[in-house]
C-alpha cells in the first residue's frame, strides 16, 4: 500500500473511532454536545482523508457542491423552528437516500464483478425508496398533503406487484448491467415503491415511519460503501441503521403495535364491538381551573403534538414557574410516542428552558400519579386513553399509556370534542374527576398565568 | 475476500450500533435522530471520489450533486442537534 493510500485508511479508522465514542457519548444529556462534536470532528477527518485520494484530479465541482450544500444545511439548521424538528429531519433523510441513490448510479461505470452489482443495486433501491418515502413523510407532517392514512382496495396486490417488479429488474440488471432499461426500471420502481410503503400510514403513526426512514438512510449509505469498496461508510451508515431500527422499536413497542402493523395496515383497522362510553362532559372556565390549580400542591403536566400545534411550551414554561413558586411539585410526563417524533416533547420542553431532569418517562411517572392533585393534559389523547387498559374492543387496547385518571383531577385542554385520530373515543373525557378546559391550548394556559397574576 | 471483509465490518458495526443507541435516553431522541441523520451524510466521501475525476462524464455530474445532497445532511445535521442540545439544561442548585 503506498503511503498516501494507507494515510488515508487511517484516517478512516480514527473517524470510525471518534464517530462511535461521540456516539457513546450521546447517550446521557451532560455529555451529549461533546459527542455531537466529536462525531463532526470525525466526519471533517474523513472528509478531508477522501480528498487526499489521489483519483481526485479536479476540485472544482466537488467545491461547487460543498458549498451549495453547506449553505442549505447551515440555513435550514438555523432557521428551523423546534416544532418542525420532525419535517426537517424527514426532509434530511430523503436527501442522504438520493445521495446514496446518486454514488450507487455513478458507481455503476467502474462496476466489476456480480457482488458490486448487488450492493450497487441495494443502494439505489434503499436509496430511492428512502428519498420518496421521505418526501411523503416530509408532506405529511407539513400538512401540505393531507396527514390522513390512504388506503385503497387492492393496495397489497399492487404493493406485492411492485416488489416482484424490484426483484425481477434488479437480477436482470446484476445479469445484464450494459442494458440501461434495467437501471432506469430498478430506479423508478423504487422510487415508487417509496411513495406507495408511506402513504397508508397516518399522522400518529409517524414517529415509527421517520425511525424507520433513518434507518434506511444509514442503511442506503451502507449499501453505497460496499459499492465503492469504503469501509468508513460502511461503519458510519451500520451505525445509522441501527440507531434506526432501535429507535422503530421502541417506538412500535409504545403503541403496542408490531412493525408490520404500522406498515401495512392503515391505524383504525382492529376490530372489536366499540364500546358506547357513558358520563358526560364537564367542562371548566379557566377561572375555576385556577381555583383548583392554585390549592394544588403536586400538578402533572402531560404534553402531546397538540400543544407543539399550539406552539404552547413557552407559555406551559410560565405556569410551571408559577405553580412552582405557588409551593407546588410539578413534573412532567413524557409518552415515547407523544409527538410526530422520537423525543418531540422533550426538545420542545428544552428550547422552552424546561430542565431535562423535570421530564419523567411514562414508566416514571405511573406510579406517582396516585399522589397527583392535578394532571394537565395539554393537545394529548390517545397516549392518555384509559381505553388502551379497559377496553378490549378499543383499536388501541394494550398500547401503555400515562395514567392521568389516576389522579385526583384531570384537565384535558382541547380545541373542541370532535374526536381525535382515527375518530377513536376516548372514556377520560367522561370520567368524574376530569374537566374539560376547550380552546387554544396556548390561550388556556396564558388564560391561568394572568389568574395567577391577579 | 473483499466481500467478505467488509461484510465482517459490517456485522461488528451493527452490533456495536445496536449496543450504544440502547443506551440513549428517550429525552435525546429527537438529537440522537438528528445527528444520526448527519452521520449518514458520510456518502460524501464516497462522492467525493466520484466527482473529482476530471471526466466529463455522466459519473461526475451524478457525484458531485450526490456531493451537494450529503452536505446538506453533514452540514445541516450537525449544526441543528448542536442548536437542539444547547437548549438542554438541568434544573439548578
Amino acid at each position: 500500500m503506498e503511503s498516501t493510500q494507507l494515510l488515508i485508511q487511517l484516517s478512516y479508522v480514527v473517524a470510525a473511532g471518534l464517530f462511535i465514542y461521540g456516539l457513546k457519548l450521546l447517550g446521557s444529556a451532560g455529555t451529549a454536545r461533546r459527542g455531537n462534536m466529536l462525531s463532526a470532528i470525525a466526519m471533517l477527518l474523513a472528509i478531508v482523508a477522501a480528498l487526499l485520494d489521489q483519483g481526485i484530479v479536479e476540485y472544482q465541482w466537488i467545491l461547487i457542491g460543498f458549498v451549495l450544500g453547506g449553505v442549505i444545511g447551515a440555513s435550514a439548521a438555523r432557521l428551523v423552528q423546534m416544532t418542525s424538528m420532525p419535517e426537517m429531519v424527514a426532509l434530511f433523510n430523503g436527501f442522504g437516500g438520493m445521495a446514496s441513490l446518486l454514488v450507487g448510479v455513478a458507481a455503476i461505470a467502474t462496476a466489476t464483478g456480480t457482488f458490486t452489482l448487488v450492493t450497487i443495486v441495494l443502494s439505489i433501491l434503499i436509496g430511492g425508496l428512502t428519498f420518496t418515502g421521505s418526501m411523503v413523510a416530509y408532506g405529511k407532517l407539513s400538512e401540505r398533503i393531507g396527514s390522513a392514512a390512504i388506503v385503497f382496495s387492492g393496495q397489497q396486490i399492487v404493493n406485492s406487484l411492485i416488489v416482484l417488479g424490484i426483484l425481477v429488474s434488479a437480477v436482470m440488471f446484476c445479469i445484464e448491467p450494459a442494458n440501461a432499461q434495467w437501471l432506469y426500471l430498478v430506479i423508478g420502481l423504487s422510487l415508487l415503491f417509496g411513495i406507495m410503503a408511506v402513504i397508508p400510514i397516518g399522522g400518529a403513526d409517524m414517529p415509527v415511519v421517520i425511525s424507520l426512514l433513518n434507518s434506511y438512510s444509514g442503511l442506503a449509505a451502507c449499501a453505497a460503501g460496499f459499492a465503492i469498496n469504503n469501509n468508513i461508510l460502511i461503519v458510519a451508515g451500520s451505525l445509522v441503521g441501527a440507531s434506526g431500527i432501535i429507535l422503530t422499536q421502541i417506538m412500535c413497542k409504545a403503541m403496542n403495535r408490531s412493525l408490520s402493523n404500522v406498515l401495512f395496515s392503515g391505524f383504525g383497522s382492529a376490530s372489536g364491538p366499540a364500546e358506547k362510553v357513558e358520563g358526560e362532559i364537564k367542562p371548566i372556565s379557566v377561572e375555576d381551573a385556577y381555583y383548583i390549580l392554585e390549592a394544588a400542591s403536586n400538578v402533572a403536566i402531560i404534553p402531546g403534538y397538540g400543544m407543539a400545534v399550539a406552539q404552547a411550551q413557552h407559555v406551559v414554561k410560565e405556569l410551571t414557574e408559577i405553580l412552582e413558586k405557588n409551593g407546588a411539585e410539578v413534573n412532567f410526563g413524557i409518552h415515547p410516542v407523544a409527538g410526530r417524533m422520537p423525543g418531540h416533547m422533550n426538545v420542545l420542553l428544552a428550547e422552552a428552558d424546561v430542565p431535562y431532569d423535570q421530564l419523567l418517562e411514562m414508566d416514571d411517572i405511573n406510579p406517582r400519579m396516585e399522589n397527583v392533585d392535578v394532571a394537565i393534559v395539554i393537545g394529548a389523547n390517545d397516549v392518555v386513553n384509559p381505553a388502551a387498559r379497559e377496553s378490549e374492543g378499543s383499536p388501541i387496547y394494550g398500547m401503555p399509556v400515562i395514567n392521568v385518571d389516576h389522579a385526583r383531577t384531570v384537565f384535558v385542554l382541547k380545541r373542541s370534542m370532535a374526536s381525535g385520530f382515527a375518530g377513536i373515543e376516548n372514556p377520560l373525557f367522561y370520567k368524574d374527576n376530569t374537566r374539560m378546559l376547550f380552546g387554544d391550548a396556548k390561550e388556556s394556559i396564558g388564560g391561568l398565568v394572568r389568574e395567577f397574576g391577579n | 475476500m473483499d466481500a467478505v471483509f467488509l461484510t465482517f465490518i459490517l456485522m461488528l458495526s451493527i452490533f456495536l450500533g445496536f449496543e450504544l443507541i440502547t443506551k440513549v435516553p428517550a429525552t435525546l431522541h429527537t438529537p440522537l435522530m438528528s445527528g444520526a441523520n448527519a452521520i449518514s451524510g458520510i456518502t460524501v466521501v464516497g462522492a467525493i471520489g466520484l466527482a473529482g475525476t476530471g471526466h466529463q462524464d455522466l459519473s461526475n455530474w451524478l457525484g458531485a450533486a450526490a456531493v451537494a445532497l450529503a452536505s446538506i445532511n453533514v452540514v445541516g445535521g450537525y449544526m441543528v442537534t448542536d442548536r437542539m442540545l444547547a437548549m438542554f439544561k438541568k434544573r439548578e442548585g
